[in-house]
C-alpha cells in the first residue's frame, strides 16, 4: 500500500469512527443530566411519573453507554494507530487533557455502576439522587477534556518551535488555548441539546402511536422545554464560535460562507450553488456575516482569495454549515412554539402533524452535531494541527488500513444495529404502563402487608 | 527516583491492575459459556452475574488508562507501537468492543440468550490471546527498521515459539485467576455448589500457568539473553511468587481460607509481573526504545504526575464505595438483595 492510500483510508476510518462514536458520546453526555432533572422535577413534585421516567431513561442509558464506551476505546487506540507521527508531536504539548479525560471515565463508571444497582437500596430517594451528580459530572468533564484536545488542533499554543524541537512547553496554556471556551461551551450544550430533544422524540413518537397515557405527555413536556433553553444556548454560543474563528481561524469561516474577497458589510449566505467564485440561487441575509464575524453590519470581513490555494479547506462545508445553522433555528422554533402554545391553550401543539415534527427533532439534531463534527474538522484541513502539521505528515505509514476500515465499518454495523434492537425490545417488553400498573400493585400489597389502609 | 521511573511505576501498576481484573472478567465469561453448554449454567450464572454487572464497565476503564497514560508519558511509544500494532490492536478492539456491548446487551436487554453467552466467552480467550502479543513484541527481534519506519515481522512473530507460550500462559493465567477468585466470592456468597465446582477448575489450572511461566523463561534465554540476565538478577522476586503460588494450591487443596488464597494469588502475579517489569528496564521496545529516550518533556510530564495523584485523591474513595458496596456487602453478595437495578 502507497502512502498516499495509507493516509486516505487513515482518514476514512478516522471519520467512521468519530462519525460514530459521537452519537453515543453525545447521548452519553447529556441524558445524565436529564435523568437528573427528571428523577429531581420527580421527588420535588413526589410524582412517581418522574422518577419512573429517571428509571426507563437510566436502563436504556446503559446500552448506548456501552456502545459509547467500546467505541471510545477504540477511537482512543486509533489516534495512536492511525496517527502515530501525530500523536507522538501533539503528545509532547496535549496528553494533559487527554489524561485527565480517563480520571472523568474513571469517576463516571464507578458512580454509575452505584447508582444502577442502587434503586430502592435508599429510603431516602435523594441519596440516590446523589449518586447520578458525579456520573453527570463525569460524562460532562469527559467531553470538555476530549474537547480541548481537539481545540488544540485548532489552535495550537504553549510550545515553542526551535530547529524542527518543541521547546518551552506549557501544558496549562496548551489547554487554554483561544479554541477551548468556545468549542467546549458549544460541544457541551449542544449535547444536553440534543438528549433534549432525543428524549422528546421518543415521548412524541409514543404519543402517535397511540398511547395517550399521561406519563409520555409530562416526558414530552418536560424535554421540549429543556431542549428550547438548550437550543438558545445553542444559538449564543454558536454565535460566539464564530467570532472565534474570524479571529483565529478566518479561513474556516470564509469556506463556511463562500466568502472570497474580504470586504465590509458581509451578507450571509444559506444554500445556493458555486459557480467559479460565484454564488447562485442562495439566501442572503445582508450583514449577517459581518454580525456573526464582529457583532458590528459594517465590519470587514477576511475573504479566501487571502490565502495560498492549498491552505483553503474543502468548500463543501457551506452545507454542512448550513445544515447545522438551520436545524439548530428550526429547533428553537419548533420548541419555542410548543413552549407558548402550551401556556396560551394553542391546540395545534397538541396535533399529530406537529407532534411528528417534535419526533423528527431527535434524529435532526443528531444530525446537526455530525453537520457540526464535520464542519468543524474538513473546516481545518489540510491541517492536522493548524498551520503546524499538515495531515498526511500525521498519518501511519503501515499497509492493511484499508482491510482494517472495513473490519471497522462491520463492527460499527453490527453495534449500531445491535443497540436499536436491544433498546426496542427491551422497551416492548415492558410498556410503561404494565410498568406504572404492576408498581401501583406492589405499593399496596405493601400497605397492606405493614397492616395500613391502601389509600 | 526520575520521572521516567515513576511514570512508568504508575502505568505498569494500572496494567497490572487490569491484568487482574480483566482474568476475573475473561475467565468468568468463559466458566460461564462453559456451564451453559455442559448443563451447569444454574450453578455458576447467578454468581458470575452478580459480580460482573456493576464492575464492566469499571474494567475497561483500567485499560483505557494504561493506553492513554503510555502516550501521555512516553509519546514516541506511540509511534513505534502505534505504526506497527496496526493489525493485532484493531483486532484486540473489535474483540473487546462486541464483548463489551454485548455484555451490555445480554444483561440489560435479552437475559439467557445463549449465542452471547458464548460469543462473550470466546470473546474473553482470544482477547487475552491477542493483547500479550504486545508483550511478545516488546522482547525485541519481531520488528524492523524499514526506510526508517518500524514494521512488524508477522512471519517471525507466527513462528516463534516465544510467542505462542506467551499465549498459552495468558489463558492459563486468565482461567487460574479467575477461578480463584470466584471461588472466593461463591463461598462469600454461601453458594457450596458453585464454590466446589470453582475450586476444581482453579485446581485443573493452576499447572498449566505455573508450567508455562517457568517455560517463558527458559525460552527468553535462547530469545533474548540480555532480557534473560536482568531476569535471573531479579530470581529472588520469582522464587517468592512460586512460594505464593505453593499456598494458594495448597489452601485451595484443604478447602480452606478462600480469602486468603485469593490474596496469595494476588501476590503471586504482583511479584512476578514487577519482577519481569524491573528486569524488562530499561526498555519499553528492545532494542530500538527505551523508557529515556521515549520519554516526554519535564513539564508535562510534571503536569501529568499532578493531574494523576489528583485524580487519585478522587478515585480511591469512589472505588472503596463501590467495593463496600458490592463486592463486601454480604447482603448483595448472597443475592438477598435483588431487584435493584434500574
Ligand atoms: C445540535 C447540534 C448543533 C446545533 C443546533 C448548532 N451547532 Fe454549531 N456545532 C455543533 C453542534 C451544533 C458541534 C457538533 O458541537 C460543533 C462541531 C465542533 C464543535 O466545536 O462544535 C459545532 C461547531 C460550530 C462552529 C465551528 C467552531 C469551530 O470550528 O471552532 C460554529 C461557528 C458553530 N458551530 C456555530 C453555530 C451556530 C451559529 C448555530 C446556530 C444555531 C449552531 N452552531 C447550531
Ligand atoms: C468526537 C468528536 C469528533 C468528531 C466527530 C470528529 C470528526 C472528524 C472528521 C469527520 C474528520 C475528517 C476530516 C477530513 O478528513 O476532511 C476528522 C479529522 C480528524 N480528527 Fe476529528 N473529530 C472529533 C474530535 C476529534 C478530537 C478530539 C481529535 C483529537 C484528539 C480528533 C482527531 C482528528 C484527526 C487526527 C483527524 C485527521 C484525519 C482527517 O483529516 O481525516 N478529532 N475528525
Ligand atoms: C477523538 C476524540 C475522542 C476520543 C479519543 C474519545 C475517547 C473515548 C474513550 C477512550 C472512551 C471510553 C472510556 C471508558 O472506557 O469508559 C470514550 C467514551 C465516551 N466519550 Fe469519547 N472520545 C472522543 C470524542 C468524544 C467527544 C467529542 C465526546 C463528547 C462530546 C465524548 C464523550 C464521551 C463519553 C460521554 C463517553 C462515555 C461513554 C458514555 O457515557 O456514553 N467523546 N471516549
Amino acid at each position: 500500500m502507497g502512502n498516499e492510500e495509507a493516509v486516505f483510508f487513515s482518514r476514512a476510518l478516522t471519520e467512521l469512527t468519530l462519525s460514530f462514536h459521537i452519537i453515543y458520546a453525545t447521548i452519553g453526555v447529556g441524558v445524565p443530566l436529564m435523568i437528573m432533572i427528571a428523577q429531581w422535577v420527580g421527588i420535588k413534585k413526589n410524582d412517581e411519573h418522574y422518577i419512573l421516567l429517571a428509571r426507563r431513561w437510566a436502563r436504556g442509558f446503559v446500552i448506548t453507554v456501552a456502545v459509547g464506551v467500546v467505541t471510545g476505546t477504540a477511537i482512543g487506540l486509533q489516534l495512536s494507530l492511525l496517527w502515530p507521527n501525530f500523536m507522538e508531536l501533539a503528545g509532547q504539548v496535549i496528553a494533559l487533557p487527554l489524561f485527565m479525560e480517563t480520571f472523568a471515565f474513571f469517576f463516571e463508571a464507578i458512580f454509575l455502576g452505584i447508582y444502577l444497582y442502587t434503586w430502592d437500596r435508599f429510603d431516602n430517594q435523594k441519596k440516590h439522587l446523589l449518586l447520578l451528580v458525579p456520573v453527570a459530572l463525569g460524562a460532562s468533564f469527559s467531553a470538555v477534556f476530549i474537547t480541548i484536545v481537539n481545540a488544540f488542533m485548532n489552535a495550537p499554543q504553549g510550545f515553542d518551535i526551535v530547529d524542527g524541537k518543541l521547546v518551552n512547553i506549557r501544558p496549562i496554556l496548551a489547554m487554554f488555548n483561544p479554541a477551548m471556551p468556545t468549542k467546549v461551551a458549544h460541544v457541551v450544550v449542544t449535547a444536553y441539546m440534543t438528549s433534549a430533544f432525543v428524549l422528546a422524540a421518543i415521548a412524541a413518537f409514543r404519543l402517535l402511536k397511540g398511547s395517550d397515557h399521561i406519563y409520555h405527555k409530562k416526558a414530552l413536556h418536560l424535554t421540549v422545554k429543556l431542549g428550547l433553553v438548550f437550543s438558545l444556548g445553542a444559538l449564543l454560543i454558536g454565535d460566539l464560535s464564530g467570532k472565534y474563528l474570524a479571529e483565529y481561524q478566518p479561513e474556516k469561516l470564509a469556506a463556511a460562507e463562500w466568502h472570497f474577497e474580504t470586504e465590509g458589510e458581509a451578507p450571509l449566505m444559506l444554500y445556493g450553488v458555486l459557480d467559479g467564485q460565484e454564488v447562485k440561487y442562495a439566501i442572503k441575509i445582508p450583514f449577517a456575516l459581518s454580525i456573526l464575524a464582529h457583532s458590528n453590519p459594517m465590519a470587514e470581513v477576511k475573504g479566501l482569495n487571502e490565502y495560498p490555494a492549498d491552505e483553503i479547506p474543502p468548500l463543501y462545508i457551506h452545507y454542512l454549515f448550513d445544515t447545522m445553522v438551520s436545524i439548530g433555528m428550526l429547533m428553537i422554533a419548533v420548541s419555542g412554539l410548543y413552549w407558548l402554545g402550551s401556556r396560551l391553550g394553542w391546540a395545534f401543539i397538541r396535533s399529530r402533524w406537529f407532534r411528528w415534527i417534535l419526533f423528527a427533532g431527535g434524529p435532526l439534531s443528531v444530525l446537526a452535531v455530525e453537520a457540526g463534527w464535520w464542519y468543524a474538522e474538513v473546516g481545518r484541513q489540510p491541517w492536522i494541527l493548524r498551520g503546524i502539521m499538515k495531515t498526511p505528515e500525521g498519518a501511519t505509514t503501515s499497509g492493511q488500513v484499508d482491510l482494517m476500515l472495513y473490519l471497522f465499518a462491520l463492527l460499527y454495523l453490527v453495534l449500531g444495529v445491535g443497540s436499536v434492537v436491544v433498546l426496542r425490545r427491551m422497551f416492548r417488553r415492558n410498556p410503561v404502563e404494565r410498568e406504572i400498573a404492576d408498581r401501583e400493585a406492589e405499593r399496596i400489597a405493601e400497605e397492606k402487608a405493614k397492616g395500613g389502609d391502601p389509600a | 527516583m526520575t520521572l521516567e521511573i515513576l511514570g512508568i511505576s504508575v502505568l505498569w501498576t494500572f496494567l497490572f491492575g487490569y491484568l487482574i481484573v480483566a482474568s476475573i472478567d475473561f475467565g468468568a465469561g468463559f466458566f460461564n459459556a462453559y456451564s451453559v453448554l455442559t448443563g451447569k449454567e444454574r450453578i455458576l450464572t447467578n454468581v458470575i452475574q452478580r459480580y460482573l454487572s456493576p464492575v464492566w464497565e469499571v474494567t475497561n476503564v483500567f485499560l483505557v488508562f494504561f493506553f492513554v497514560g503510555m502516550v501521555g508519558f512516553f509519546p514516541s511509544s506511540a509511534y513505534y507501537y502505534g505504526t506497527t500494532l496496526l493489525v493485532p490492536a484493531s483486532l484486540a478492539i473489535i474483540l473487546l468492543a462486541i464483548r463489551g456491548s454485548y455484555y451490555a446487551f445480554e444483561t440489560y436487554g435479552a437475559r439467557g440468550h445463549k449465542g452471547y453467552s458464548f460469543m462473550y466467552g470466546a470473546a474473553g480467550l482470544l482477547l487475552p490471546a491477542s493483547m500479550s502479543i504486545v508483550l511478545t513484541i516488546s522482547e525485541g527481534g519481531f520488528v524492523d527498521i524499514v526506510g526508517g519506519n518500524p514494521v512488524l515481522d508477522y512471519r517471525a512473530l507466527f513462528t516463534s515459539p516465544l510467542t505462542w507460550s506467551i499465549v498459552v500462559l495468558s489463558l492459563a493465567a486468565v482461567l487460574y485467576i479467575s477461578a480463584v477468585f470466584l471461588t472466593w466470592y461463591a463461598n462469600k456468597a454461601g453458594d457450596r455448589e458453585a464454590t466446589d465446582l470453582l475450586r476444581k477448575y482453579a485446581l485443573i489450572w493452576s499447572l498449566p500457568t505455573i508450567i508455562t511461566a517457568g517455560g517463558i523463561i527458559w525460552e527468553l534465554r535462547a530469545h533474548n539473553p540480555e532480557h534473560y540476565a536482568r531476569l535471573l538478577e531479579f530470581g529472588w522476586m520469582f522464587a517468592v511468587s512460586a512460594i505464593l503460588f505453593v499456598g494458594t494450591v495448597w489452601l485451595l487443596w484443604k478447602r480452606r481460607n478462600y480469602g486468603l488464597a485469593f490474596w496469595m494469588l494476588f501476590g503471586q502475579f504482583a511479584f512476578a509481573f514487577y519482577g519481569y517489569g524491573f528486569s524488562h528496564y530499561p526498555y519499553l521496545l528492545y532494542p530500538h526504545l527505551t523508557i529515556y529516550d521515549s520519554f516526554t518533556n519535564p513539564a508535562m510530564a510534571t503536569a501529568l504526575i499532578v493531574a494523576f495523584i489528583l485524580g487519585l485523591c478522587l478515585l480511591v474513595p469512589s472505588l472503596y464505595l463501590l467495593l463496600r458496596l458490592f463486592l463486601f456487602n454480604k447482603d448483595y453478595v448472597k443475592g438477598k438483595k435483588s431487584d435493584e437495578h434500574a
